[in-house]
């Protein structure tokens, strides 16, 4: 992404982010909210236009794209919604479904052996007749992301993906993004606040501050940053006092690893 | 100070209306473009059509009620009672079967619409469809669209013979005019012509509430208060463009 500027009503919420993210890579997006974040993804998505600016996947301009060109783009790529965005007036299964209904000849026993199967992996095996409203916060979110992995994406897009759960669910949804990430090796880019946790699962981090990308690094690269900014939000967001930023970051990795 | 306040409404009026017509363009070319979703079709034409049929089958009767009875007694006086069959139908069926039906339809389905797919538009549910590579005029608003032309002429229908029956009541049963005068002079006074005009109308009814009520709900603002506004908005242009509309319809057309 290359320069991307972006106004709403005169208010300049994007000024010039440039960023890039590795085949296979994972990069975190963090920032306070309402900076921007959300929307970097979706002009990443296709679904905003920028003022000016442009966003290149696989060498290809995402805007310059119409048509088929677009609807193959799109095949190759996973959005999970901060609210899950799952059709409401559709089960679990139908919902996991729609796109392989929608989008492939498969037969329905075929459609149904997949489902199944990606249900399993994200421990909803026996939820999949109930409805999103009849289903918990944590059950929508594991439904939506078995939903953008249904066609293989080769990239991955996550809004949030543990907003508005607890702890313990939240850091279900990190690990399982995680052990998707190391089977499927998708290119991903996540906006998430759990930073503890996603600083583990992923290889490169930006932050966005005020229109601006602030900082682009590796976890302990942001971890030792000595910009105010930069340091103010993550002691922030991890509840530390200054000193204790690096250290803590070591500590979380020998524990992930032992 | 005015004028450029004067300026800036005319360009939003006139931004608002171009998005409209793109709209209607919109769902205009995926209605004619192959595949149609046809369960959605079905499912609409059973919310749009089978489930409106009580609300207009009560609004139908009692509409011929009231016309029977204030026809009887206006027509009294000229002497003309005789006429009151060939008045309430006429009136049924030119005027007030097909713009009655499309304001109940517009309260009952149309809000119910623009609801529905505001919901969808806040909670990321059109998005998502995008991002399968879908287009959501083919999913949302096309299905709709053809259940209300193909639904509208139908209500209309069950509106004006309910309605005709409605006028059966007070001026034969109860006021006593003869069976065979209300009927035969209906046959006498009627045209081909009035039936097909208000199918014509009712036909254009179905286009104009289904493409306000989901315009308005594609571009829903943000937030419970978003949809709520959309949907007042919706029903209050329908509604207003409906009374419109049959205008022009009728200036031109009779």
């Amino acid at each position: 992404m290359e320069n991307l500027y972006k106004s709403f009503d005169h208010l300049e919420v994007l000024k010039g982010v440039s960023l890039q993210v590795g085949r296979g890579e994972i990069l975190a997006l963090i920032g306070g909210s309402g900076h921007g974040k959300t929307v970097i993804l979706k002009h990443v998505a296709g679904l905003m236009s920028p003022d000016r600016g442009r966003v290149t996947i696989d060498g290809k301009d995402v805007y310059s794209l119409r048509g088929n060109e677009l609807e193959e783009l799109r095949g190759h790529l996973g959005f999970l919604f901060q609210s899950g965005a799952l059709f409401s007036s559709l089960t679990v299964f139908d919902n996991v479904a729609f796109p392989l209904r929608e989008k492939t000849r498969l037969s329905e026993q075929e459609i149904k052996e997949k489902v199944l199967a990606v249900l399993e992996q994200v421990g909803l095996r026996g939820a999949e007749d109930k409805y999103p409203a009849q289903i918990s916060g944590g059950m929508i979110k594991r439904t939506a992301l078995a939903r953008a992995l249904m066609r293989n994406p080769e990239i991955m897009l996550f809004d949030e993906p543990t907003t508005g759960l607890d702890p313990v669910i939240a850091h279900t949804i990190l690990d399982l993004i995680q052990w998707i990430h190391k089977e499927r090796k998708f290119t991903g880019l996540i906006v998430s606040h759990e930073l503890s946790r996603v600083f583990q699962i992923v290889q490169k981090v930006a932050m966005l501050h005020e229109g601006v990308i602030l900082f682009v690094g590796t976890p302990e690269e942001i971890m030792a940053s000595r910009d105010p900014v930069v340091r103010q939000f993550i002691t922030e967001a991890l509840r530390l006092p200054p000193s204790a930023m690096k250290n803590f970051y070591q500590d979380e990795r020998l524990h992930q690893k032992g | 100070m005015f004028i450029r306040n004067l300026g800036a409404l005319s360009l939003i009026g006139l931004r608002g209306t171009g998005r409209m017509g793109l709209f209607l363009a919109k769902t205009f070319f995926f209605a004619v473009t192959p595949p149609l979703k046809f369960s959605q079709l079905l499912k609409q034409i059973r919310f749009i059509g089978f489930q409106s049929a009580l609300v207009i089958f009560l609004t139908g009767a009692f509409t011929g009620m009231v016309l029977g009875l204030q026809g009887f007694y206006t027509l009294n006086r000229f002497g003309s009672a005789a006429l009151l069959g060939p008045m309430v139908a006429l009136s049924l069926i030119k005027e007030l079967g097909p713009v009655l039906t499309a304001l109940m339809v517009t309260g009952r389905a149309g809000s119910a619409m623009t609801a529905e797919i505001g919901i969808m538009r806040i909670t990321e549910q059109i998005e998502a469809i995008e991002l399968m590579g879908l287009s959501p005029f083919r999913y949302l608003v096309v299905p709709k669209f053809l259940a209300g032309i193909l639904a509208l002429p139908l209500l209309t229908a069950i509106f004006n013979v309910v309605g005709i029956f409605g006028g059966y009541v007070i001026g034969v049963k109860l006021l006593g005019i003869g069976e065979g005068t209300y009927f035969g002079e209906m046959a006498n006074y009627i045209r081909m012509q009035d039936i097909t005009q208000g199918i014509y109308k009712s036909l254009s009814f179905g286009v104009l509430i289904t493409w306000v009520c989901c315009y308005k709900g594609y571009h829903a603002g943000f937030g419970a208060e978003g949809v709520s506004k959309a949907t007042t908005q919706a029903v209050v242009l329908s509604s207003v463009m409906i009374l419109f509309w049959d205008y022009i319809l009728t200036s031109a057309l009779f």
